[in-house]
């Protein structure tokens, strides 16, 4: 088995799932109609991008399981997503400058990997920059116009980017995982990343009028299962409940 | 269709006679079948009539994705959820065009919204019921779009363009989402014993209130009458209901399910079925409040809205800085 081209999809595909998940649950209780409508449009690319990642997860893996039996029947430690994606929603701001956080990130990988040596890694990238080119855009606005908005508004995504930004450096951790994919042309080195997106999120936040924390102090240990947030694990049971419950059954 | 119990004028069908003349001519533009537009002049009455019944619509497009949202983040597969998620996202967006196509007739959807939150203006009975199992999920689609559908379809002939319009296009979504609902309920009539119980308790549950969502009879309703000579109304309550347990009760034969009505029974000699009445008792403590989830879904959607109202502010506060810039520029 491609042990390293299973682990890169999970990374891929567990991202999506589990900030997927967090955004559905803002159904039909965001602050306006047009915020449910891109809530759920988001989520729902962000579920089609996972039935890919963690489809070709399994392809690789050759066990039978299928995107399903990973998303549904795996336990946290062997869950790959980032703690960023992990963090419960909070308030709107929050949502949004997690979101924003994550689709800076994704852009950029995502087109990295329209290049990709893999044609299967490749396809999925095509198809997904699309998405993630527009959910950049809307999660950027937002951000901006949220930080550049009332005093109240401005103070609460300073809150939401000083609680998030510890989790960024997780994104661009470098293991013999990430060397043996880069050194074989199917994604680039995720510190390599580190430089453009620094850039793309700076520019975003001028705009915004908010201020980067000075530290780049991170958490890790959820893109290697080590030590995931104890989020995670909730998350999970009420996700994968069903098909615990009723493991014979077909839904 | 989710709106029960609009009320009209309240004075019954205006005789033609007591008409002024620019009623007469709106009238027989309606009688010609031509559609009335936002900047045509209308009576007061067809007016108000039509911005309850919008409204009312929206709404429960909106308090409607509480239900379903109840179950996204346990949807079984990761199809169902995407499937899911389209549906509720297609239902957002449903009241948002409903929501514009009222404001043509010159409310406000923040008037609407603060209407609906205080309990001026009403959504349909039917999302005022949990959703307890799985199957309840395939059951609103199967049922409660089932029953939209059968009023929605001949309102796309209704007399007032905008809201034409938007019927024709929810229409097209919502028979989409009826036949995904019944997919739910193959899947788990055909699967472990488990899973047919699921089944058979949602019809339990939704098919009393699926028939409620027709409203009471109104063949003597004296508003109705107005909204039918008017055309924002098309056929009466039982009319509709009847047509709906007629295509639904085989539908649930083909499933293997239990309608729970032991007088249901085919009638050779009208060529529909029989059916018992739903609790209309229960039906008006349900408008009232009353309902098993009125509370929460009420209390959800305001919770919503005080939230989001630093959110709303705040790009609002933004856009209005951007063009004083660009003013400035």
């Amino acid at each position: 088995m491609d042990e390293a081209l299973f682990e890169f999809c999970l990374r891929m595909g567990d991202n999506t799932l589990v900030l997927g998940h967090r955004v559905s649950e803002w159904c039909g209780h965001a602050p306006v109609l047009e915020e449910d409508i891109a809530l759920a449009n988001t989520a729902l690319d962000l579920i089609g991008q996972t039935q890919f990642w963690l489809g070709l997860a399994g392809e690789v893996e050759g066990k039978g399981r299928d995107a399903d039996a990973l998303a549904f029947r795996r336990d946290a430690w062997d869950f790959r997503s980032v703690l960023l994606v992990e963090q419960p929603n909070g308030d709107f701001g929050q949502t949004i400058m997690r979101q924003f956080l994550f689709d800076a990130w994704q852009s950029i990988i995502l087109d990295r990997l329209k290049g990709s040596s893999d044609d299967r890694v490749k396809a999925i990238a095509e198809k997904a920059s699309k998405e993630v080119a527009y959910h950049f855009e809307r999660s950027r606005d937002t951000v901006v116009g949220l930080g550049d908005g009332t005093a109240e508004s401005h103070a609460r995504m300073q809150a939401a980017l000083d609680k998030l930004y510890p989790y960024v450096g997780e994104l661009f951790g470098a293991d013999a995982t990430d060397r043996e994919i880069a050194e074989r042309g199917i994604a680039p080195l995720p510190a390599d990343l580190r430089e453009a997106y620094d850039a793309l999120i700076a520019e975003a936040m001028v705009e915004a009028t908010l201020t980067l924390p000075d530290s780049r102090w991170t958490h890790t240990g959820g893109r290697d299962g080590s030590r995931h947030s104890e989020h995670l694990g909730h998350l999970l049971t009420e996700m994968q409940w069903l098909q615990r419950a009723y493991p014979d059954a077909r839904w | 269709m989710y709106a029960q119990m609009v009320k009209s004028t309240g004075q019954g069908v205006k005789p033609r006679e007591e008409m002024s003349e620019e009623e007469r001519h709106f009238q027989d533009r309606v009688d010609a079948g031509e559609k009335i537009e936002p900047k045509d002049w209308m009576p007061e009455g067809y007016r108000k009539t039509l911005i309850r019944q919008i409204a009312q619509h929206a709404h429960s497009e909106v308090v409607g994705q509480l239900p379903e949202g109840n179950w996204i983040t346990r949807a079984p597969t990761l199809e169902r959820k995407a499937i899911l998620l389209a549906k509720v996202q297609d239902e957002a967006g449903h009241g948002l065009y409903l929501y514009c196509a009222a404001e043509t007739l010159g409310v406000s959807r923040d008037d609407l919204t603060e209407a609906l939150l205080s309990g001026k203006m009403k959504y349909s009975s039917i999302f005022n019921y949990p959703t307890l199992n799985w199957a309840d999920i395939g059951a609103v689609g199967w049922l409660v779009d089932g029953a939209a559908i059968m009023n929605q379809v001949p309102l796309q002939r209704t007399s007032f363009g905008p809201y034409s319009r938007a019927m024709i296009r929810i229409c097209k979504e919502e028979s989409f989402h009826q036949r995904q609902g019944y997919d739910i309920m193959m899947k788990m009539a055909q699967g472990t014993p488990e899973q047919k119980r699921m089944a058979q308790e949602a019809i339990n549950r939704f098919w009393y209130p699926s028939l409620m969502m027709f409203g009471p009879s109104d063949k003597d309703s004296v508003h109705s009458a107005q909204s039918m000579a008017w055309k924002i109304k098309i056929n009466t309550n039982d009319e509709l209901r009847q047509k709906f347990v007629d295509q639904t009760v085989p539908q649930a034969e083909y499933l293997g399910l239990t309608v729970p009505d032991p007088d249901l029974k085919w009638n050779e000699e009208t060529g529909h079925y029989d059916f018992s009445e739903p609790d209309w008792a229960e039906f008006y403590e349900v408008l009232k409040g009353n309902g098993p989830c009125n509370t929460e879904r009420l209390e959800a959607r305001r919770k919503a809205w005080e939230d989001g109202a630093w959110v709303r502010d705040g790009l609002m506060a933004h856009a209005e800085k951007r063009a004083a810039r660009t003013a400035a520029q």
